[in-house]
């Protein structure tokens, strides 16, 4: 196993001074879940919109510290942002289909990369569709608009269309927030499928998720990184007291 | 005390729905006057007469098709320049701007919104005319496309503030769907945020063509005022006389209850049902778009 991202010393700070990080360092496994959790406050979303430069386009007043993918380091002015985003794709808490139909929710972000041709383009449609474990549920209604799926379908075509740019790592914030629990299963099943191929990143939305999925797990505690390890471990033997406090219910 | 309470109570809900009813009781009384002194002209002036291309009211030619091709002329040009120009500037001002540039030109917009029109005639008349008698070698700068250029940019800030109004409420998670998937500002911006705001923008633009179609003042100091037939590309650059400069012109040294008079109302008349089918079209959009958040969120 490698790091395929590694964090050195990441500190950030917004400008109206709420959510921030401290000095966070660590390395993320590729082909695993790595889940990222604690209270609301606690950087998790900051780091993962981080990842894929998406803070840039909120007010940031300060940020220090650096970030590797594949021993690139992405927060470098220098950085393709555009190409960065195909290679990091990102699933947010409320789905957001845009006002398309299903196919080309899908095949949107393709046709931006210049992706033209029409067996290109359905070939992944239904290879995202299929690794998103919502194929066999829309594949006689392509062309029906995404809005008229249920939430937990949209949540899915969102991943779909994340999966379709096969990107390398794929960043998930509270995808499942606003999902019954068959949909939550259905995305998390899907996730143990996708860390074959990608790195994942989630950010859940309870901690029973983040046990069930965790392969490694960080507990995150008012932009810090409290623990880090294996989620096996993390989990049942707690190294630090916050840590085993959070996960008891104690807090949080 | 509770008697008091419930007789203030009744008096200021009353009070209240009167000054609700007032508006449609005085938009029906306008209308009703215009009914009452414009619809005479039917009587007293042919309908081929009306129809005609001659408006030469001191010796009884009312054709009012060269006025109704004026105003259609000018503010077909000032909706060509208001509404890309609008439309751009509300998506510098809600997409691309840094924040303090965008809290210095929203209320500049909206101070170029409340200016007096005459001022922008006066303009008008000593700066634009003779810079485009000069630059297009025209035998006068009092043209159509004169106007135009003023009306654009008076319905400009309408459309700003409208359009920028409909782009900032366009949900941010929206825009970073996008930009995750890879796409860049422009495409973003282009193809996601513009459409979700696309029944915002559409009435922008009624209201700004409204705003141009009503507008008197700075045409009647700039087109010339000339009534003739505006239905060439060429006349856009030749003199026209649009229907609310010909009413303010003229109404002040018309005979009370001549025909001329009764057909100044008439344009009025007609001037109303242009614009009231500009704020029917705007408002249908609107309501379609509200019936379509309804169906997406229900």
């Amino acid at each position: 196993m490698v790091d395929k991202i590694i964090i050195e010393n990441l500190s950030l700070q917004y400008s109206d001074g709420t959510e921030s990080l401290r000095d966070v360092s660590m390395g993320i496994r590729q082909n695993a879940v790595t889940v990222l959790f604690g209270p609301a406050g606690g950087g998790k979303s900051t780091l993962l919109r981080c990842l894929n430069r998406l803070n840039d386009l909120t007010e940031v007043r300060a940020s220090s510290g650096r970030i590797l993918i594949d021993g690139e380091n992405i927060l470098d002015p220098k950085t393709d942002v555009i190409a960065l985003r195909r290679k990091v794709g990102m699933v947010f808490a409320r789905p957001v289909p845009l006002p398309m139909s299903i196919r080309e929710n899908i095949i949107y972000g393709l046709e931006l990369a210049g992706e033209k041709r029409k067996s290109k383009l359905d070939e992944a449609v239904e290879r995202s569709l299929k690794l998103s474990a919502i194929w066999d549920e829309v594949k006689d209604r392509l062309d029906d608009p995404a809005i008229a799926l249920s939430g937990g379908q949209q949540q899915r075509v969102c991943l779909a269309r994340v999966i379709a740019l096969q990107p390398e790592v794929i960043l998930l914030d509270e995808p499942t927030s606003g999902l019954d629990p068959i949909s939550t299963g259905k995305v998390e099943a899907a996730l143990l499928e996708l860390k074959k191929e990608y790195t994942v990143i989630l950010v859940p939305h309870s901690i029973q998720q983040a046990a069930r999925t965790a392969d490694y797990a960080a507990f995150f505690l008012t932009g810090g990184l409290i623990e880090y390890g294996e989620g096996k471990t993390l989990f049942t033997i707690p190294k630090q007291k916050k840590t085993e406090d959070y996960i008891m219910g104690r807090f949080g | 005390m509770e008697k008091s309470l419930t007789l203030r109570e009744f008096i200021i809900t009353r009070l209240i729905q009167a000054s609700g009813y007032s508006a449609i009781l005085f938009v029906a009384l306008i209308f009703f006057f215009l009914l009452r002194e414009g619809l005479p002209t039917l009587a007293e002036v042919d309908a081929s007469s009306l129809l005609s291309i001659r408006w030469y009211p001191i010796e009884n030619y009312f054709g009012i098709l060269p006025l109704i091709t004026g105003s259609l002329i000018v503010t077909l040009g000032a909706a060509l320049i208001a509404v890309p120009f609008g439309i751009g500037t509300a998506i510098y001002i809600s997409e691309i701007a840094p924040r303090w540039m965008r809290e210095i030109l929203k209320p500049l917009v909206e101070l170029l919104g409340g200016l007096p029109s005459v001022v922008l005639g006066f303009l008008g008349i000593l700066v634009v005319s003779p810079f485009l008698r000069v630059f297009l070698d025209l035998p006068t700068g009092l043209t159509a496309f004169t106007g135009s250029l003023l009306l654009g940019g008076i319905a400009v800030p309408t459309v700003v503030s409208v359009a920028e109004d409909a782009l900032d409420a366009v949900p941010r998670s929206y825009r970073e769907g996008a930009w995750a998937l890879g796409a860049t500002h422009w495409q973003t911006i282009w193809r996601v945020t513009l459409p979700a705001a696309r029944s915002g923008v559409l009435t922008a633009v009624m209201l700004g063509v409204g705003r141009a179609i009503g507008e008197t003042m700075t045409v009647m100091m700039v087109t010339g005022n000339a009534p003739v037939m505006a239905v060439k590309l060429g006349s856009l650059f030749s003199p026209v006389r649009t229907m609310t400069a010909t009413i303010a012109a003229e109404m002040g040294e018309v005979a009370n209850g001549s025909t001329h008079y009764h057909v100044l109302f008439f344009i009025g008349m007609v001037l109303f049902l242009i614009s009231f089918i500009v704020n029917i079209i705007a408002s249908s959009v609107v309501f379609r778009a509200k019936k379509r958040a309804e169906r997406i969120l229900s």
